[in-house]
């Protein structure tokens, strides 16, 4: 068996597992055991990774297995990965871990929580690896009704019909998704010489321009969808808000990144001549997307409506780098997708806290949590921050990678477009600072916000580790971009080669 | 010559002995005594599951009137699966209505009629097996006689079935008039595309549309759904439907494959009303049973699409989602039948907080619903999306992007039931349902194979094998 499978079979595992026991205490140490392996699994491949390629390995793909699924369809289980997809696979397994941290404490329907969402980090890892169009999209699939059940069961609010309406439109996007890679399958056949869903061969082949832009609409707005990008974007704001702490955490730090890196191996790498004509097109949505997303957050007081909406217009950066095709700015587009995931899921976090001791998340109740609650407020501040751009966190260094990179360009379009993502920093900051300001700092408004507790050990440990990866990240890019470095070298030359 | 009928038509044999056998036992009383009756039924069924895998070789008879072949004998085996664990869950309901003899002689024959009608190479025999397979079945359906529903279903049945049996029939002779010969491969050979040809084609398309209730040609099927016994609607909706669609595809594909330019866009507009109507409708039905009838009908808009795929992609997507289908919706009506058996209750409200009161039906009544809708890791996903990927081989963009609207539309309306289970608070608490023993087998068979099927594609592959031999 190949060691890559082995990161879908320990959540698989887990959620079995789950299935089998009984007591809730056994659930939950169940589920945290299968989280942490997990990362420390992710971890020891990365490491072995390294060493591999150090050692002179130079296949695009490390640890690839091949497995027949349905030879007529010629659909293999392909898996294998590179420097993008292992970082994606890092962060996933950080945001999981963190995920069944802060959900410890879930008193309902405990085994059906945990089963749901482990089962969607199946998807996501499954998605990561796989270099196979079909299985990459099964486990795209895999990776939205359990969103569904997750939001409509243990979800807040108007629960049923944010969690009807995020279903529909991901599922929308998947279908568009579908559209593109049938007709990759077909087109394959007709002008490649062989019907192929394998992501390596198509990438060797090269389709006729009318077709690859068919294809490219298809699969880059059916991953936008994923992405939240304008003008699809409605789904965000509202299953993000109801959903249960994990899930607003796996939502925002990981579905959301699905569709990034569908963006970027399938629709771009996959489509160059179409990517290098067209994808100015969509610097347009995620422009609007940057800047709507953060002037819609000035508006929120419920602070996980101003997370989804900043979540929104900070995925409108991963649009930006991928539509704005140099290589610097595929860099901060897989930087910004796990800076932000992580970011994301810390805010997250740190506002399902809140919730659960205060009851309410309008950043106008609240107030004086940090005198009360130090760590919660602390970690809250800290997200911020990274929110902000503050330089020595994540969200600095992937940001600037993307401006950096978009300024390569010298049209006038381009510049306005990376002018007005730069200038939506400073409408980030005034939202941030306010809600900080009115919800974390200033005296306790009300009286019974004294006797409420500070963040237990489990809440402690989700935040240190997500901390400890934005600080990673903030401090040692270096690490990351050597990484996915020569991988991004590889879809950049394949769209230059054209 | 004796020995070779008897091994080439064993199917037909082996059903036609377990009618006399039911005759014989209905004769000694044996059916007085319902539970005994139903083991010895149960029995032969089994047996006669099992005989079906005893390896067969292709052949012809009565100077191929008759013939058979590997697909053919895979089709038979999935229908009589479909048999066995549809008379496995109706256990309880038949030994509750005292005329088991009846009521299996009549089912029995149906199946009778599929088989000669899977297995014809002439188009007389064809419609030979279309009419001892749908005749029954009205007399099924309207099986409970004291219930005014079941009347109503039955006379629904027979009338629509009359109707549409005389347009095929009608549609046969013009293109008698137009071949000179009926045996298919003489038809074959002949047919080329005319006014005459294409009118008997219309009319021909028109009947076996009736009875896989396809729209415009589906008025009875809501109604005979709700009104029938659950065991003869999921009959109806599985085995029945299953077996026209199958002898559809060889009709289109091989008698009709001359005329692929004309019933290509007449497949695809059918294809696109179905799927709409049975989805949009499915939505606002309460019942069900009404909410099945429409699901199954908007199913077999998507069996549609694998069609108009016209190659052996076509024929190997629609048998395999048939398989997966046949589990999902037995799986689906043998828990309606238990709950309703139960409570009488068979609405939606109804179902609120099923998981609640009784999770396990609750779970294998979603996993099935989710196979339906083709959301993974069902088997129902790869089915649904073979289909639409054997449709894109045509090249049909127009009716693809229907399909994958009509994709979002269904998630939408079995997410509506799924919704009602799990996250709707319970209206009326729902006792605890008595689990019978062989409901169970059935339903553990069934979410077995919604799970497995999808990751085995041996079995996708055998299929494909065995149809591309023809």
């Amino acid at each position: 068996m190949n060691i890559l499978s082995l990161l879908i079979l320990i959540p698989l595992l887990t959620v079995v597992g789950i299935l089998l026991v009984k007591s809730d205490k056994l659930i939950r140490q169940i589920a945290l055991a299968g989280a942490v392996l997990q990362l420390l699994f992710s971890g020891w491949l990365t490491a072995q990774y390294v060493s591999l390629r150090n050692a002179g390995a130079t296949a695009q793909m490390l640890f690839e297995s091949s497995r027949v699924w349905f030879r007529p369809l010629g659909i293999n289980y392909h898996i294998g990965v590179d420097g993008i997809s292992l970082v994606m696979i890092l962060l996933t397994a950080a945001v999981v871990l963190a995920g069944v941290l802060v959900s410890w404490k879930i008193e309902k329907q405990v085994k059906e929580f945990f089963f749901m969402l482990l089962l969607l980090s199946v998807g996501a890892y499954g998605f990561f690896i796989s270099l196979n169009l079909f299985s990459m999209f099964f486990f795209l699939e895999l990776a939205v009704i359990p969103k569904y059940l997750l939001i409509g069961i243990w979800g807040t609010g108007k629960k049923e019909n944010n969690a009807m309406k995020l279903a529909l439109m991901l599922m929308t996007g998947s279908a568009l998704v579908f559209l593109g890679i049938v007709g990759l399958y077909f087109a394959s056949g007709w002008y490649g010489g062989e019907h192929t869903w394998d992501i390596m061969k198509l990438s060797h082949m090269h389709l006729p321009m009318n077709v690859q832009v068919i294809i490219y609409f298809l699969t880059f707005i059916g991953f936008g969808v994923f992405t939240g990008m304008f003008p699809f974007h409605t789904w965000a704001p509202d299953g993000h808000s109801s959903a249960p702490t994990a899930a607003s955490m796996f939502l925002a730090g990981i579905s959301m990144k699905l569709g990034g890196y569908g963006l970027l191996r399938v629709a771009t790498y996959l489509m160059p001549d179409a990517a290098r004509e067209y994808s100015w097109i969509f610097i347009i949505p995620a422009t609007i997307a940057i800047f709507y997303g953060a002037l819609a957050t000035l508006m929120q007081k419920d602070l996980k409506y101003m997370n989804a909406y900043s979540s929104v217009s900070h995925v409108g950066f991963v649009v930006l780098g991928v539509a704005m095709i140099t290589k610097v700015a595929f860099a901060g587009a897989v930087l910004q997708m796990v800076s932000h995931g992580i970011m994301t899921a810390l805010f997250f976090a740190a506002i399902g806290m809140i919730y659960d001791r205060a009851h309410t998340r309008m950043s106008n109740e609240l107030g004086g949590v940090l005198k009360q609650m130090p760590f919660i407020g602390t970690i809250f501040f800290i997200a911020g921050l990274t929110s902000l751009g503050l330089p020595g966190f994540s969200g600095f260094v992937s940001e600037m990678t993307v401006f950096v990179g978009s300024w390569e360009h010298t049209g006038l379009f381009y510049r306005i477009a990376t002018i007005l993502a730069a200038a939506s920093i400073v409408i980030t900051a005034v939202y941030i600072l306010r809600a900080t300001g009115l919800a974390i700092w200033g005296t306790i408004t009300k009286k019974e916000y004294a006797l409420l507790k500070d963040a237990g050990w489990n809440e402690r440990w989700a935040a240190i580790i997500l901390i400890a990866g934005i600080v990673l990240i903030g401090l040692a890019p270096f690490l990351f971009m050597h990484l996915i470095n020569a991988d991004v070298q590889e879809i950049f030359n394949r769209l230059a080669a054209g | 010559m004796i020995n070779e009928s008897i091994i080439i038509l064993r199917f037909e044999w082996l059903i036609a002995l377990m009618i006399v056998v039911l005759f014989v036992l209905n004769l000694m009383g044996v059916d007085k005594n319902p539970k005994r009756f139903m083991n010895i039924v149960n029995a032969m069924l089994v047996i006669n599951f099992v005989a079906g895998f005893i390896p067969i070789k292709d052949g012809y008879l009565f100077q191929g009137f008759y013939h058979t072949t590997a697909l053919i004998v895979l089709e038979k085996n999935i229908l009589n699966l479909g048999l066995m664990l549809i008379a496995f869950s109706a256990k309880q309901w038949i030994i509750e209505s005292k005329r088991p003899a009846e009521f299996f002689i009549l089912m029995f024959s149906s199946v009778l009629g599929m088989y000669v009608m899977l297995s014809s190479g002439h188009i007389l025999v064809l419609y030979l097996g279309l009419e001892l397979s749908s005749l029954p079945l009205a007399a099924l359906a309207a099986f409970n006689t004291d219930s005014r529903k079941s009347s109503e279903a039955g006379v629904k049945y027979i009338l629509s079935s009359a109707f549409s049996t005389g347009i095929t029939l009608f549609g046969i002779s013009l293109l008698y008039g137009a071949v000179g010969n009926l045996g298919f491969d003489a038809i074959i050979q002949h047919i080329h595309e005319d006014a005459l040809t294409l009118t008997a084609f219309v009319f021909i398309l028109a009947g076996f549309s009736f009875k896989m209730s396809i729209v415009p040609f589906h008025m009875w099927t809501a109604d005979v759904f709700e009104g029938a016994p659950t065991p003869v609607t999921n009959y109806l909706a599985v085995v029945s439907k299953g077996s026209v669609i199958f002898i559809f595809i060889t009709v289109l594909y091989t008698v009709f494959g001359k005329l692929e330019n004309a019933w290509l866009l007449a497949i695809s507009v059918l294809s696109v009303l179905s799927m709409t109507v049975g989805n949009i409708f499915a939505l606002r039905q309460q019942n069900l049973k009404r909410f099945l009838a429409f699901s199954s009908i908007a199913q077999v808009g998507f069996v549609l699409v694998g069609i108009a795929g016209a190659s052996n992609m076509g024929t190997d997507s629609v048998v395999y989602f048939l398989v997966i289908y046949l589990l999902s919706n037995i799986a689906l009506f043998s828990i309606v039948e238990a709950i309703s058996d139960e409570t009488g209750k068979v609405t939606i409200s109804d179902y609120k907080g099923l998981y609640k009161s009784n999770p396990f039906y609750a779970i294998i009544f979603t996993v099935a619903l989710f196979s339906l809708a083709g959301v993974p890791p069902t088997a129902g996903f790869f089915g649904k999306l073979f289909l639409l990927t054997s449709g894109m081989g045509s090249g049909m963009y127009v009716l693809l992007g229907f399909a994958t609207i009509n994709l979002v539309l269904s998630l939408y309306t079995y997410l509506r039931v799924v919704k009602a289970m799990f996250i709707d608070p319970e209206e009326e608490r729902m006792p605890l349902i008595k689990k019978s023993v062989l409901t169970n087998f059935v339903l553990a068979v069934c979410l077995i194979g919604i799970i497995i099927l999808g990751f085995a594609g041996v079995f996708y592959q055998y299929i494909d094998s065995i149809s591309s031999q023809l």
